[in-house]
């Protein structure tokens, strides 16, 4: 129990005196699973929008796989990405493995699913009564589609955010395709991973009371505008 | 040659204004829908009549918001002709539609208000038809007016009582000044405040505007006191029309007869 108290110490000392270590970790974590569910969005909302807007029956397969691959393991996206960026795989010799961009690239598989069914059922809900009255208020398609959409906004927020809770807290993947090297594609995950191993527990708890944090804040945020739109 | 000139004038003179001039706004002949191979309505002929207002009656199931979906043009017929100022609207492309659907428009019996202000949901009709932002702002504010609910108008929609809401989709209807207003059982969530009120701006917006409103109600006793004609459908067809007195007090089918006094028809 002492260890956990002392650790506790170190990590909140740690945290104040913006270790740069630390505070390279949290950056990167940041910038991969930000990227990842940027791009993850672009692809999952248009799509998810898409397939909510048409009937149920038509597209139910489709469904049936994308909320397949919202339980996706990590390590499983994690292992499919190694083949295919190592340098035996289709696309080894861009050079990829171990980098950030591998990482994001895992994270926007595993981010894509999620947004994706999240958005269908957030559309779907809203679909059928709010085409109806656009389309009695002589709408065009074009924004009939866009009124579902943003009459559906929050819910497609809360898809966003529960992307990103995904991807920031996965060590997996990230874990495998990026290599967990340090000042290079060492984030907090993979890193509470590997300062557990080491011993070095406050680091360790730092880096998880930080994750916590972020986790907390953007929540916060999101309540926020949810409030507000 | 004078002969021909003349009566090719009034040939090009008549197109434009019969097209005004028609008295019936809709006409069904042989219309059915059926959903996943079930008949949920079946007529023959009808005519809409302009500038009336029509009560549709009748027990649940027996078609009438049905038959509302296929006179907005939210749903195609599945067999027969819809006519809507004479022009057949079936087999119409979607821009088509679109341009006759913009001369009608319907009211929900659950007010569907967009979640932002007042104004903007007030404004979505005419955003559609692409009036001028200044035009827009005043005829929100009349239409809003004529509602009672002026100082609403940068509300969050979402935060209205019922009523209120179903006095804005009115407004949201009215400011697009159709010729046909379709409503389907507008008043039925509501306390009688309210119902009197809907009631009162749809006849002005009638009286005023000459237009032509077809109600579905469940209430027989809104139907008697606001329309000119009444059509009382039953398991998908249509079984009497006529003036409120004509069903009220001479009706010529027993199935409207027992409807009327509260009795369940099967």
């Amino acid at each position: 129990m002492a260890d956990i108290g002392t650790g506790l110490l170190q990590a909140f000392k740690l945290i104040i005196s913006l270790d740069r270590d630390l505070l390279a970790i949290v950056f990167l974590s940041l910038r991969v699973s930000g990227i990842a569910v940027a791009t993850a969005a672009l692809i999952g909302i248009p799509l998810g929008a898409f397939l909510g807007m048409r009937p149920s029956v038509s597209v139910r397969w489709l469904e049936k796989l994308i909320n397949t691959l919202m339980g996706l393991p990590p390590v499983v996206a994690g292992l499919v990405i190694y083949l295919l960026l190592s340098n035996k795989g289709p696309i080894g010799q861009m050079q990829l493995l171990f980098t950030p961009m591998a990482m994001i690239i895992a994270q926007t598989v595993l981010a894509t699913p999620i947004i994706t069914g999240l958005s269908l059922v957030a559309v779907r809900d809203k679909h059928k009564e709010i085409r109806d009255t656009a389309v009695t208020l002589g709408a065009s398609q074009q924004m009939i589609i866009w009124t579902v959409i943003r009459e559906a906004k929050r819910a497609i927020m809360a898809a966003v955010v529960a992307g990103f809770g995904r991807v920031v807290a996965e060590v997996g993947a990230v874990m495998m395709v990026g290599g967990n090297i340090q000042g290079s594609t060492r984030v907090m995950t993979t890193a509470i991973v590997l300062e557990t191993r080491k011993g070095n527990f406050e680091l360790a708890l730092g880096l998880g009371i930080i994750l916590l944090v972020l986790a907390f804040i953007i929540n916060s945020l999101l309540y926020r505008v949810q409030g507000e739109v | 040659m004078f002969l021909l000139l003349l009566l090719t004038l009034c040939y090009t003179g008549c197109r434009g204004r019969c097209k005004t001039i028609n008295p019936f706004v809709y006409q069904l002949e042989n219309i059915s829908k059926s959903y996943a191979g079930k008949q949920v309505l079946s007529i023959d002929k009808l005519v809409i009549e302009r500038g009336k207002i029509y009560g549709i009656i009748g027990p649940s199931g027996a078609g009438k918001s049905t038959l509302l979906r296929l006179l907005n043009l939210l749903e195609p017929p599945s067999s027969g002709n819809l006519l809507f100022n004479g022009v057949p609207v079936t087999n119409k492309s979607g821009k088509q539609v679109l341009e006759l659907r913009r001369k009608m428009t319907m009211v929900f019996q659950r007010p569907v208000l967009f979640d932002t202000s007042v104004y903007n949901n007030v404004k979505y009709g005419l955003k559609a038809r692409g009036y001028a932002r200044k035009d827009i702002t005043e005829l929100v504010h009349k239409a809003l007016d004529e509602v009672g609910l002026t100082e609403f108008v940068d509300r969050n929609a979402r935060s209205l009582s019922g009523g209120e809401a179903q006095r804005i989709a009115l407004a949201r209807a009215m400011v697009l000044k159709p010729e046909v207003i379709l409503l389907d059982e507008p008043t039925s969530n509501l306390d009688p405040a309210n119902v009197a009120m809907i009631e009162k701006i749809t006849g002005g917006l009638h009286k005023k505007q000459g237009t032509t409103v077809i109600m579905v109600t469940h209430n027989i006793f809104q139907a008697q006191r606001m329309s000119e004609e009444i059509l009382l459908f039953f398991k998908g067809k249509l079984i009497e029309r006529g003036t409120a007195d004509q069903i009220f007090n001479h009706p010529r089918d027993e199935r409207t007869d027992a409807f009327i006094k509260g009795v369940m028809i099967y």
